[in-house]
């Protein structure tokens, strides 16, 4: 049912598109339009697209060979599946808007491995960089979301909050909960690509549309350039302002490019729902608060992404998404919901039980430090969240980590009161 | 001539849309720039697909430097010095004193045209050194190459380097080739270069695909080194302990004549006009793209009140030992001529044979408790360094 209003909900939009707005009449946005009319005509009309608009050949001056990048040191998703032949096949394509395989993979190219995790190692420019390169994203998409194949099967998407059930912690041990996504204005480049122009007009669709935010979700934008020295420092003791990227897996991207024009941080007054504009993605958005009431903090997600898809629709824009690879964000590991929910949780018994790892894998959760991806944990305190993006919906995302956490915690107390713990069985991958 | 999609694709933004904000910015690019000469460059590019904006990222993601105020645009290749001229000859013009689009480089590898610079105090000079850079021709430049571009250069140059002799004979160690052994070798040495951290270079592209085709060479005697493929195809550099400027700079002239010769017969001759001399990646480094220097014990001099103006004056300037972004280290400071384009090599470095002596004699003077009040200079100029009176021509 939610598929099928989503499908008039963007007929409509495409009407409306057409007979209000001129602006959007460029041939670039019209194709963005038109490749949702349903799947097979879709397929087909990309096919084409990419051949008739893609323009002359790269300037290439030595073979595929001679450019194939040296991979021998590296450990990526990129470094394992691209072979010689599939780059020989997609090293002279371009996306419409003049996109290229070099570019896409240079990160890669630039940074072999990661200490702790296996790294994408390659980024779209454009929602068409998923069509452009599928010989190459397909194999990378299947092997980072654990076997799930963009080729033959479909991405639900459900943002239904209300069927969450047992979705309060106990906050004696989470201290504090958060959802968070991403989403990428149709039409406009991805932050490897876009020009300053479409980054500006990605800053200026989502704050116009946030003004339009209203009750518990009013709030205001504070633009990189503009934030004085008092708003910059309470966005830092909030823990929300970003700063200019500077791990190599982003800047060998171009994603730094031109910092800080048209970026920004939005949020709520209560400070409960957050949006970064034009860092990794075009949009970040966070639902957070202290204590253990997961299900607030996700009906406040849905509620709020719904609300800015409304308010960009009636302007004429929507977000990248399609029934193969769900939600259009700029690495593949964000593909599908883009989702990761997670809490701030005390195990220190349970962490340093031997099982911790085998358990966590088991509920389909990952522990972090509560620093982020690339920290440890401090005085046992865990960041754990969902594994999965793709192949799972928001709604069953959620509800994982939701059935993991309190897992988890009732390990902990089993383990206070001395009593042994069980590895739970494995939960199934796609539902 | 390449069609370049993104360009193409970019146009369909106004000028305005697309044009930088350099409000808070500080280099030569962002105070040359502006809407009219912007939208003039932007739907142009050069036949291998270089545009303005490839241009100035590197100055528009870096607004400035604390010490230096940087160049804040970049060449692709040896095209982009013609076609985004009405941006980079008054970024040249401002770099490099006024050189006019009409001016005509001089160059003058005749070492034997350099009076004097075997008499360096070695008390005072620890180390005397001459490096340029050096472009080839039919390849785009490090901003922009592709990996088979870069992997070419690297086996042309080795090809050319291997074949050199005498003095000159050495051994090539690519970057990603080498035995640890061989890196701590290069470590000690203080030849190895590595991958730039410098955001002025990492956001132009020059990092890209790191280390892939990069390397170093050197002779058997370790005093003639060549960089390939870091922020220039080539960078040459002929170096010793001691205060023999003479001594290094006939071999840097030598080994680079030498090694001219031998690209030349390959049909890959140097990136070199009569109006720009050589070409290389940052405008600031065209005419010679010769910096000559030493590193030098000045304690006293350097806290003197005049020790900037005495710089100025004899066209001179300043680093710390640990080159362009580093602050000098026990009164020990790296010396080199402040002049790249307009003068010839010969002139560059006669300035720091000429100027190095003096305030060596300076710092003499001030050990000894006198003053230095009677031997300050003169302002030199580029076109004639002999005479200190004449007015600029």
């Amino acid at each position: 049912l939610l598929k099928h209003v989503r499908n008039i909900s963007r007929h409509r939009t495409f009407l409306n598109m057409i007979h209000s707005f001129s602006r959007i009449l460029s041939s670039k946005r019209n194709i963005g339009i038109l490749s949702l009319m349903g799947g097979s005509v879709a397929a087909g009309f990309l096919l084409q697209r990419e051949h008739a608009s893609a323009g002359s050949p790269l300037r290439r001056r030595y073979p595929a060979s001679s450019e194939y990048p040296d991979l021998r040191q590296h450990n990526n998703c990129m470094a394992s599946n691209l072979t010689p032949a599939i780059y020989a096949k997609l090293c002279d394509k371009t996306t419409p808007n003049g996109y290229t395989l070099d570019q896409a993979i240079q990160t890669g190219v630039d940074n072999p491995g990661h200490p702790f995790i296996k790294t994408v190692g390659m980024v779209a420019g454009d929602e068409e960089s998923y069509e452009v390169f599928a010989d190459l994203l397909d194999p990378i998409i299947k092997e980072r979301h654990n076997g799930y194949d963009p080729c033959v099967m479909k991405h639900p998407t459900d943002l239904d909050s209300s069927k969450i059930h047992s979705g309060q912690f106990d906050d004696r041990y989470v201290l504090s909960s958060r959802v968070r996504t991403g989403r990428s204005i149709r039409g406009l480049s991805l932050p490897p690509a876009c020009t300053r122009a479409e980054r500006r007009e990605v800053e200026r669709v989502v704050v116009d549309a946030l003004a339009g935010l209203k009750g518990d979700l009013t709030g205001r934008y504070y633009s990189l350039t503009q934030m004085t020295e008092k708003e910059q420092q309470q966005l830092i003791d909030d823990h929300f302002l970003f700063d200019k990227p500077v791990s190599p897996l982003l800047t060998c991207a171009g994603m730094a490019r031109d910092w800080p024009d048209a970026r920004g941080i939005w949020h709520n007054n209560e400070k409960t729902f957050l949006i970064w504009i034009n860092e990794e993605d075009h949009t970040r958005v966070i639902s957070m608060e202290k204590g253990g009431n997961m299900k607030r903090v996700f009906d406040r997600f849905c509620r709020g992404l719904k609300e800015v898809e409304r308010l960009i629709q009636e302007r004429g824009w929507e977000f990248m998404w399609n029934e193969r690879l769900g939600y259009i964000l700029t690495c593949p590991s964000n593909l599908g919901t883009g989702l990761r929910a997670g809490v701030h949780v005390k195990l220190p018994l349970l962490s340093k039980d031997p099982r911790f790892s085998k358990i966590l894998d088991n509920l389909r959760l990952q522990k972090r430090g509560t620093g982020g991806v690339d920290t440890a944990a401090v005085g046992g305190v865990f960041d754990i969240s969902n594994l999965d993006r793709l192949g799972q919906s928001e709604v069953q995302l959620v509800q994982t980590v939701v059935d993991g956490v309190n897992y988890l915690i009732e390990c902990e107390k089993r383990l206070e009161r001395g009593q042994d713990i069980k590895v739970p069985p494995p939960i199934k991958q796609f539902k | 001539m390449t069609k370049n999609c993104h360009n193409d694709y970019k146009m369909k933004f106004t000028t305005d849309e697309e044009f930088p904000d350099l409000s808070l910015h500080n280099n030569h690019m962002a105070k040359v720039l502006t809407k009219e000469i912007y939208e003039k460059l932007r739907s142009k590019s050069t036949p291998s697909g270089f545009t303005v904006d490839d241009v100035i990222q590197t100055g528009v993601d870096n607004p400035g430097h604390p010490f230096i105020m940087t160049v804040g645009c970049v060449a692709g290749d040896e095209e982009s010095y013609e076609v985004f001229k009405e941006l980079l000859d008054p970024v040249i013009s401002d770099r490099h004193g006024g050189y006019k689009p009409t001016d005509k480089h001089k160059t003058d590898l005749n070492f034997e045209n350099l009076k004097g610079g075997d008499d360096l105090d070695p008390n005072y000079v620890l180390s005397s050194r001459v490096r340029t850079g050096r472009s080839i021709k039919g390849f785009t430049l490090p901003p922009h190459n592709s990996r088979g571009e870069r992997r070419a250069i690297q086996n042309l140059s080795i090809e050319a380097l291997s074949s050199l002799e005498g003095e000159f004979k050495g051994k090539y160690y690519p970057l990603d080739g080498m035995t640890d052994a061989e890196q701590e070798q290069l470590i000690a040495d203080h030849f190895l270069f590595d991958k730039p951290v410098s955001p002025l270079l990492t956001c132009a592209g020059m990092a890209r695909d790191w280390p892939d085709a990069r390397g170093i060479w050197h002779n058997d005697n370790k005093t003639f080194l060549v960089w390939v493929n870091e922020e220039d195809h080539l960078r040459v550099i002929s170096m010793q302990k001691g205060g023999n400027m003479k001594e290094v700079f006939k071999r840097f002239c030598v080994g680079l004549q030498k090694i001219e010769e031998i690209f030349k017969k390959h049909n890959h001759g140097f990136m070199w006009n009569e109006h720009l001399g050589y070409i290389l990646t940052c405008p600031s480094n065209l005419g010679t793209g010769l910096r000559g220097g030493v590193h030098v014990k000045l304690p006293k001099l350097s806290t003197h009140a005049k020790f900037e103006e005495i710089l100025t004056r004899l066209r001179l300037q300043k680093r710390g030992t640990g080159g362009v972004d580093t602050a000098s280290v026990g009164g020990v400071f790296d010396i080199s001529n402040a002049d790249r384009l307009g003068s010839s090599e010969v002139e560059q470095v006669q300035l720091v044979v000429d100027g190095v002596k003096l305030m060596v004699e300076m710092e003499k003077k001030l050990e000894k408790g006198e003053s230095i009040d009677g031997m300050i200079p003169a302002q030199k100029f580029v076109c004639d360094p002999q005479e200190e009176d004449k007015s600029i021509c």
